[in-house]
């Protein structure tokens, strides 16, 4: 087991003038046996960052270490970790044993250990009767059991997931999200896992890093992520729907944004005035959105409200009001928190 | 599409039997010759119903025995010669051919491109156009009827290297990627997952090569001069001789089916792979 630091770490594509910087700078320690789940949108970084740290990707500049050891110039096989990968990349034409066994093969463990080895990861991820078939003879959810067996038997110091759970569909992603949370608590080993999904990055997370264009905007718990977005990217990619940013609300400072997401504004008698434009139904909830026109401009504001609720009717003015302990304010230039 | 038309089965079949007919006369034709005296073949017209001298020709082949004019290398002889020399130019193309999609896709070194592009130019430089050169060469260094003389100027090959360029292409990168984080070296990726995923595509490689192999004809007709090293192609001709003297056909003819049975034993053994390796990318 073993912390990870990330010390001002930029990756850019080729040379001189030519040269795309995809990650800006960025600074992050990860705790010994933590679990940290890296979130954004496409584009953003995020797998380029958690490739480097598994020495797929060089470090244009800066260091990463794993347990006190600067990894830099170290081939992935050398820096005691394992990766578990989008789309499984298991050995088509091996076994289920095989494939987790290759490694330790490799690395010439004795026969008798590399048993052992796997058919303890075997018994954990329930894989026992499957050893002897092919991965094309499993299924999306057993190959991806697979995958992450060849990940255990290593006895890594770092896990690392890249999106594993993309290509599940949604039943099992939320089975397999619960396993990787138990595998956690159980081994304990310090894990990295990437994902675009926000419910991922929320239920797995003990601490998120949120990234938007090679910036880590924002690293911390996902209470601290959700009740305190540090920047008005975090506030609207996390939540859904996204968080209502006021640009020109009548009571606030000039240059400021004002955040309240649609969970906080409660239906009133008096207060903001919204001509409702449409209702979605979601089940539990219903989402209202509608249309304020103050005196400075107009706003589109979502409102989150219970089933229960009485539908209001289209065209119809209704009056919201926002929890003032769950409103938020940002920079209107820079999208900080103020 | 499903359509019932008596007259477009009674069409396509007729189609397809001619087709069949046309390709199998010949044989046929080849067979009867084979199986009959030497002066009953060439009278006119000739005979077309299988005659009773057939185990006295095939032995007489086989055993280079035949009594006419042209050569006398028995066929058994030539016949290894020719697998001998079939089996050195297929396992060679496929290994070289292996090894440089390996070098050309996995690896990035100086000139990649270049030598990429010098091997797709090859393509149009097959042996009858460098003859003269490779000939030069080969006999310089004394390679004259010779194994090596026989094989070694016709192992490389683009196509095949083409061919298992196009499929590594589609091996995932994530797979190369495990591999790199189960510590597995270059030389360990290509023996351990490589070669094994290539398998079908071998295959497929193995058995046009094999019959591009047994059937080389002018390469061979060059650099062998002696009848110890004669493959069976080359037998045949030589077992033509020329201006009147007498050819004995039907031992030819013998020595020509025989011939044939080695390719077309690895086309029906293999066929599965075969057919396999061209359409389906086991992944």
């Amino acid at each position: 087991m073993a912390a990870i630091q990330i010390r001002n770490v930029v990756k850019r594509y080729g040379t001189g003038k030519t040269a795309n910087q995809v990650i800006h700078g960025v600074d992050a320690d990860i705790g010994d046996g933590e679990f940290v789940v890296i979130v954004g949108p496409s584009g953003c970084g995020k797998s380029t960052l958690l490739r480097m740290v598994a020495g797929l990707e060089e470090i244009s500049s800066g260091d990463i270490s794993i347990g006190g050891r600067i990894v830099n110039d170290l081939e992935p096989s050398e820096r005691d970790i394992a990766m578990v990968f989008q789309n499984y990349a298991l050995y088509p034409h091996m076994s289920v044993f095989d494939n987790m066994a290759y490694g330790l093969k490799i690395a010439k463990v004795p026969l008798a250990d590399i048993k052992t080895r796997v058919d303890k990861a075997a018994r954990i991820l329930e894989l026992g009767p499957f050893l002897a078939r092919k991965p094309r003879e499993l299924s999306g959810g057993q190959r991806q059991r697979v995958a992450m067996g060849r990940a255990i038997v290593r006895q890594p110091q770092v896990f690392l997931f890249d999106e594993p759970l993309s290509n599940l569909d949604a039943k099992l992603r939320a089975q397999t999200r619960l396993e990787i949370q138990k595998l956690h608590r159980e081994l304990g080993i310090t894990s990295l896992f990437v994902t675009h999904d926000q419910v991922e990055a929320m239920t797995l997370a003990q601490r998120m890093i949120v990234m938007n264009a090679g910036v880590m905007e924002q690293f911390g718990t996902p209470e601290e992520v959700y009740t305190r977005p540090a920047t008005t990217f975090v506030a609207s990619f996390i939540g859904s729907p996204p968080m209502n940013l006021l640009r020109n609300a009548p009571d606030a400072k000039a240059g400021t944004i004002v955040g309240v997401r649609p969970e906080h504004l409660d239906i009133t008698d008096s207060g903001w005035g919204l001509r409702v434009e449409a209702v979605e139904m979601l089940g539990a909830e219903r989402l209202v959105h509608g249309l304020w026109s103050h005196g400075a401009g107009d706003e589109l504001v979502t409102i989150r409200t219970e089933e229960s609720h009485a539908v209001p009717a289209l065209g119809a003015t209704i009056f919201v009001r926002p929890r003032p302990d769950r409103m938020h304010l940002f920079d209107a230039a820079s999208g900080k928190r103020l | 599409m499903v359509e019932r038309r008596p007259l477009l089965d009674v069409l396509s079949h007729a189609v397809l039997i001619l087709g069949v007919l046309v390709v199998a006369f010949p044989l046929y034709l080849t067979f009867v010759a084979s199986t009959h005296t030497a002066d009953a073949i060439v009278q006119a017209p000739m005979p077309l119903l299988p005659g009773t001298h057939l185990t006295e020709n095939y032995s007489a082949a086989w055993y280079g025995t035949g009594g006419g004019n042209g050569s006398k290398a028995p066929v058994g002889q030539m016949m290894l010669v020719s697998l001998i020399s079939a089996l050195i130019i297929t396992l060679g193309k496929i290994a070289i051919s292996l090894l440089s999609a390996f070098a050309i896709v996995y690896f990035r070194f100086p000139f990649r491109m270049f030598f990429f592009w010098a091997i797709f130019i090859t393509l149009m430089l097959p042996v009858e156009v460098r003859i003269l050169p490779t000939y030069k060469v080969v006999s310089d260094l004394g390679m004259l009827n010779s194994y090596a003389g026989l094989t070694v100027p016709l192992i490389a090959s683009a196509t095949a290297t083409f061919l298992f360029r196009q499929f590594f292409l589609t091996v995932p990168e994530e797979l190369v990627e495990a591999a790199r984080m189960d510590g597995a070296g270059p030389m360990r990726f290509f023996k351990d997952v490589l070669v094994p995923l290539s398998k079908t595509s071998i295959a497929a490689l193995f058995v046009i090569q094999f019959i591009y192999g047994w059937n080389q004809y002018l390469w061979p007709l060059l650099v062998t001069t002696n009848e110890n090293m004669y493959p069976v192609v080359i037998g045949i001709k030589r077992m033509i001789s020329g201006g009147d003297a007498q050819t004995e056909w039907n031992v030819v003819m013998a020595t020509a089916l025989l011939a044939m049975i080695p390719p077309a034993l690895v086309v029906m053994l293999m066929q599965k792979w075969f057919v396999k390796g061209l359409v389906d990318t086991e992944k």
